[in-house]
């Protein structure tokens, strides 16, 4: 792809990421959002991660596939307790990758 | 203010980063290498990490890039991952209503999930000085700008990424930031079933909406759910 296009695609992500960091801090320090909208909005990120992150678990080759040789959701199980119990970002996403290929070196 | 206590609160805002500094090294340095092997140039790598700042987004557009998807439908996608950014800029507001203007939109260029959680973690037993809390986010997006720089330049000298399990960076980010962000049993509800409509979407031939159309269902499910167990409890 052309780096001219990237370049106007990236000014274009940096738009719609910064608007929706910004406007809270410039607009709510003296009003609030409707409750029934923050109750919702609570639930988007929950509901992003989820929607983005099992179809790269379960789907290879536009098919939905379980079976143990499926490294992706494998090593989702450690990876997810890792987060949960040393609460670590980067230690979820480091064991992560680490698993991932050391389980295709021994494969 | 004096300038050594200026210095002091940059002092204390830079160390306070470190954590989140060790993170984004590694994890800004497989970004940097997906980004090389998407066909992006160093510099849109580093224009990408300057402008942008939001990893989830800019490890799923550089997928896009390398799938050539249209630009506007990268954006769009941006728009969507990055909405969570509203919900924390908002609980982040009245923390800082002393703060003017341009003091809060150099702080919320820089909010992430990361910085974010160790704002909100402190901000709670008072909030530092302004030049604290920037150095924090400051030294957070030199770090990752950094690592985007070496895995730019290494992404060259490395021919296949999947023995390094680089593939796996993105699923991980999402695991850990999913599993962060949980606070309770209807969250858990909301997470498995925009998962599985998310999947569903996708295998009924709905692909690069399905993430849209699923979260808006799955958010608006989990208001629904929480407003009728709130009804029936009390």
């Amino acid at each position: 792809m052309d780096q001219k296009i990237i370049f106007l695609t990236i000014l274009g992500m940096a738009v719609v990421t910064y608007l929706p960091r910004l406007l809270p801090t410039w607009l709510l320090t003296s009003k609030s959002l409707p409750p029934l909208v923050t109750e919702w909005l609570k639930f988007v990120p929950v509901a992003v991660l989820a929607a983005m992150l099992l179809p790269s678990l379960v789907i290879q080759d536009e098919q939905i596939y379980l079976q143990p040789d499926n490294l992706y959701l494998l090593a989702a199980i450690p990876v997810a307790l890792v987060a949960w119990k040393a609460r670590s970002f980067f230690g979820a996403v480091a064991a992560g990758m680490l698993l991932v290929a050391g389980l295709r070196y021994l494969m | 203010m004096d300038s050594k206590n200026l210095r002091d609160q940059a002092l204390k805002g830079i160390v306070q980063a470190i954590p989140i500094v060790l993170g984004y090294l590694p994890v800004g340095t497989a970004f940097g290498v997906l980004a090389q092997k998407a066909g992006l140039s160093t510099l849109n790598a580093l224009l990408m990490s300057l402008l942008v700042f939001a990893g989830a987004a800019q490890f799923i557009a550089v997928g896009l890039f390398s799938s050539g998807i249209a630009p506007y439908t990268i954006v769009l996608t941006t728009l969507i991952v990055n909405l969570r950014h509203l919900v924390m800029a908002s609980s982040m507001a009245p923390y800082l209503k002393h703060w003017r203007k341009p003091a809060l939109a150099a702080f919320a260029y820089e909010l992430t999930d990361e910085t974010f959680a160790m704002h909100s973690a402190q901000f709670v037993s008072g909030v530092p000085g302004q030049v604290q809390v920037l150095a924090t986010n400051i030294t957070s997006q030199a770090a990752w700008v950094a690592g985007t720089w070496l895995g730019a330049v290494a992404g060259q000298f490395i021919g296949e990424i999947e023995p390094y399990g680089l593939d796996y960076a993105l699923p991980a980010l999402f695991i850990a930031l999913l599993v962060l962000q949980i606070q309770n049993y209807v969250q858990v509800i909301v997470a498995a079933l925009t998962g599985l409509l998310s999947v569903a979407l996708m295998q009924l031939g709905v692909n690069q909406w399905n993430v849209l159309l699923a979260t808006l269902l799955g958010a608006t499910i989990g208001l629904v759910l929480e407003q009728w167990t709130k009804r029936s409890s009390s």
